[in-house]
């Protein structure tokens, strides 16, 4: 079933329906959107929606936890603050090839929670950084050598001896890092993905896909590589890769030229067989120059129940189900006004943006992002699309956001704005979803908003 | 420098020259630059690099099919003709690989080439894209620089290696006025309010007034 959607399709807005009315939650980050470290680079929820994670581009993560509801207060749900901020990587030098290796971080993906501390990956282009994340909320006193600042006291004055006991103190989260995962990329990370044996993990590059195990960082297996003998002959790049969320053996990785191809790690020890490949035929009515680069995946996400997949190109979102590979299921336009502009679009750079995708916890509602501040989702079961605006401007708690309109040519209604005055600067390229509220989170440049759905 | 280098390539083309054939022209000059400027950054994106390239093939071969890609007559050496047909990895490697010799340059379909400039001294190891892999020598990148320099006022490689030879802070800072140029980015303006004014004449109207800043911007490098 392919499904378009046109922008002449009318949105049910405020007390239509099933309709999810979102409203603004919170916004973090500075007013003013200059300083470039802190550009966010990526955004994760952990598996219970407790903890937000952002990176940036300064090699930082910053950790949001959600308060507990206030069981008075039950108008909204628990408002997210800082939790931890540490650095996760720094500004290197490769000395081989003089060239610096960035510090801002990739993709960030949490760890199921064993014990008592959170751990995430963390992965710059080169690296990938295993975090552990623990709280420490009493301290020993009492110490018979120690003064309790520390200082030793003179042994001639100690006349008895006591055990220390642990008394309570104020929270501190400490990040350290347990694991480093180093050299085994030569291209720039995009990808990293936890199997759901919880005891591997892949990373993918522009070229190879490394597969590692959480304990081991001294050695990986590289169970995909399509780097051509003769490096003249390369057109072709993988631009994301995940494990499936149930098959611990599968795994699918997407290229620049618009395929995704489902590898099967049992069959052999190099997957560079796929099992399968999905590829969408071209639409010959709409072929032009731009065809390839619009065609390139910035994104693939299996779906949580992992019978669909979901992948990002520049200007549509389709969802694959995993047993039909000629062609996806869903198709959804995210900015189809672009399609006459990608000439400029090519001009600017904007054509290469890399948006990301996600899925709502029941896999029924999907999301990403646009420029302008816009970010679309797109029901599933209605088959209804909205559009919103990530703006300061409508910044109070619970207002409900307004639906935005892009006004492709003709007349433009009132409070639509034409494609003309977008903002291609503001793009909103990480969004996520938290995995079994209505809470979303959305980076701008530099802000991060979280955004939930009206509770009555 | 770009308004010269927009000229036609078949003389008898001049005449009735469709609007297609100049946008596509305007397309092909765009993505050269493009990657040239690659050059310039410390450590190009590769999906980026892959993708401009594969256009450039694209419209190369369309030109080819059209007829409208004339195949050089073979040069002497010197500057090397920017129409020639050219191989992905020739098109994107950093600005301080050395040269190979050129294979025939009558085939329009191989892979390039281009007159050997000499080789950079002590230049550092590893392309754009071939990160790992022992350092051969490539085709000439030093002659389709050439091509975007001409303002140079020695001609020579080694000038070009020389430009080359420390690359320094105003060089990223370079990259963003030329990135903002080529983009048509001017100051205020920060949609496509730009191009919906060229939205009536074709788009390689906007690209030349912007690669006519750019000419002007790579002059001031060229004569620091």
């Amino acid at each position: 079933m392919f499904l378009k959607f046109s922008l002449r399709s009318v949105f049910y807005g405020a007390g239509g329906g099933n309709d999810i009315q979102w409203c603004f939650s919170q916004v973090k980050g500075a007013v003013d959107d200059d300083v470039a470290e802190d550009i966010i680079s990526t955004v994760e929820f952990n598996h219970s929606g407790e903890l937000l994670a952002t990176g940036d581009k300064g090699g930082r993560v910053v950790i949001f936890q959600q308060e507990q509801e206030n069981k008075i207060q039950s108008h909204s749900r628990g408002e997210y603050n800082v939790y931890s901020t540490f650095q996760s990587h720094e500004p290197e030098f490769d000395y081989l090839k003089s060239l610096e290796i960035e510090e801002k971080i990739n993709k960030i993906r949490w760890l199921p929670q064993k014990n008592a501390a959170q751990f995430l990956l963390s992965t710059n282009d080169k690296t990938i950084k295993l975090w552990k994340i623990s709280e420490r909320d009493k301290r020993p006193e009492g110490y018979n050598l120690k003064e309790e600042d520390g200082r030793y006291r003179d042994p001639t004055t100690v006349t008895t001896l006591r055990v220390p006991v642990f008394r309570p103190m104020d929270l501190m989260v400490e990040a350290s890092p347990r694991r480093i995962f180093a050299n085994a990329h030569t291209y720039h990370i995009n990808s990293i993905s936890i199997n759901s044996d919880y005891e591997t993990y892949l990373s993918a590059d522009d070229l190879r896909i490394n597969l590692w195990h959480l304990e081991i960082t001294d050695r990986s297996f590289n169970i995909v590589d399509i780097k051509p003998a003769n490096m003249e002959e390369l057109t072709e790049v993988i631009t994301a890769a995940e494990f499936h969320p149930n098959s611990c053996n599968t795994f699918v990785y997407s290229s620049s030229k618009g395929t995704i191809r489902l590898c099967d790690m049992r069959a052999s020890a190099l997957c560079d067989r796929h099992s399968k490949l999905f590829e969408e035929p071209e639409d010959p009515s709409n072929r032009s120059f731009f065809s390839e680069i619009i065609s390139s995946i910035s994104d693939v996400k299996f779906s949580h129940s992992g019978r669909y997949m979901m992948t990002r190109d520049y200007l549509s979102v389709k969802i694959w189900d995993l047993n039909m590979e000629n062609r996806p299921v869903e198709t959804y336009q995210v900015h189809e006004y672009l399609r006459s502009k990608l000439c400029s679009l090519y001009e600017n750079d904007c054509i290469f943006d890399k948006f990301e995708c996600c899925w709502n916890g029941s896999d029924s509602v999907v999301m990403t992002g646009s420029y302008n501040n816009f970010f679309r989702m797109f029901d599933r079961n209605t088959k209804r699309d909205i559009t919103l605006e990530a703006s300061r401007e409508n910044n109070k708690p619970r207002t409900v956001l307004k639906p935005r309109k892009v006004c492709a040519s003709g007349k433009r209604k009132k409070d639509e704005i034409s494609v003309d005055s977008l903002d291609f600067n503001k793009k909103i390229l990480h969004t996520a979803w938290h995995p079994k509220e209505n809470i979303i989170a959305v980076a701008t440049t530099n802000n991060l908003y979280i955004f939930q759905d009206k509770v009555n | 420098m770009f308004a010269r280098g927009l000229k036609r390539k078949c003389a008898e083309d001049e005449e009735a020259v469709p609007a297609y054939s100049l946008q596509r022209q305007s397309l092909l000059d765009m993505s050269l630059v493009k990657l040239q400027l690659c050059h310039m950054l410390v450590e190009p994106n590769l999906c980026r690099s892959v993708l401009i390239a594969n256009t450039v093939r694209q419209i190369q071969e369309e030109m080819t099919q059209d007829g409208s890609w004339c195949v050089p007559v073979p040069q002497t050496a010197g500057r090397a003709s920017r129409d020639r047909l050219v191989s992905t990895e020739i098109l994107c490697r950093s600005a301080r690989e050395g040269a190979r010799p050129a294979p025939d340059p009558g085939d329009p379909a191989s892979e390039l080439q281009v007159v050997p400039a000499a080789q950079a001294p002590g230049a550092p190891p590893g392309g754009a894209w071939d990160g790992d892999g022992p350092r051969e020598n490539r085709g000439s990148f030093h002659k389709s620089l050439d091509q975007i320099f001409e303002t140079l006022e020695s001609q020579s490689p080694g000038a070009v290696e020389e430009l080359f030879s420390d690359v320094d802070g105003s060089y990223y800072d370079l990259d963003a006025v030329l990135t903002g140029m080529v983009g048509g980015a001017k100051s205020g303006q920060d949609g496509l309010e730009a191009f919906a004014s060229a939205a009536a004449p074709p788009p390689s109207a906007s690209c030349k007034s912007d690669l006519g800043e750019l000419d002007h911007v790579v002059e001031i490098l060229v004569e620091t």
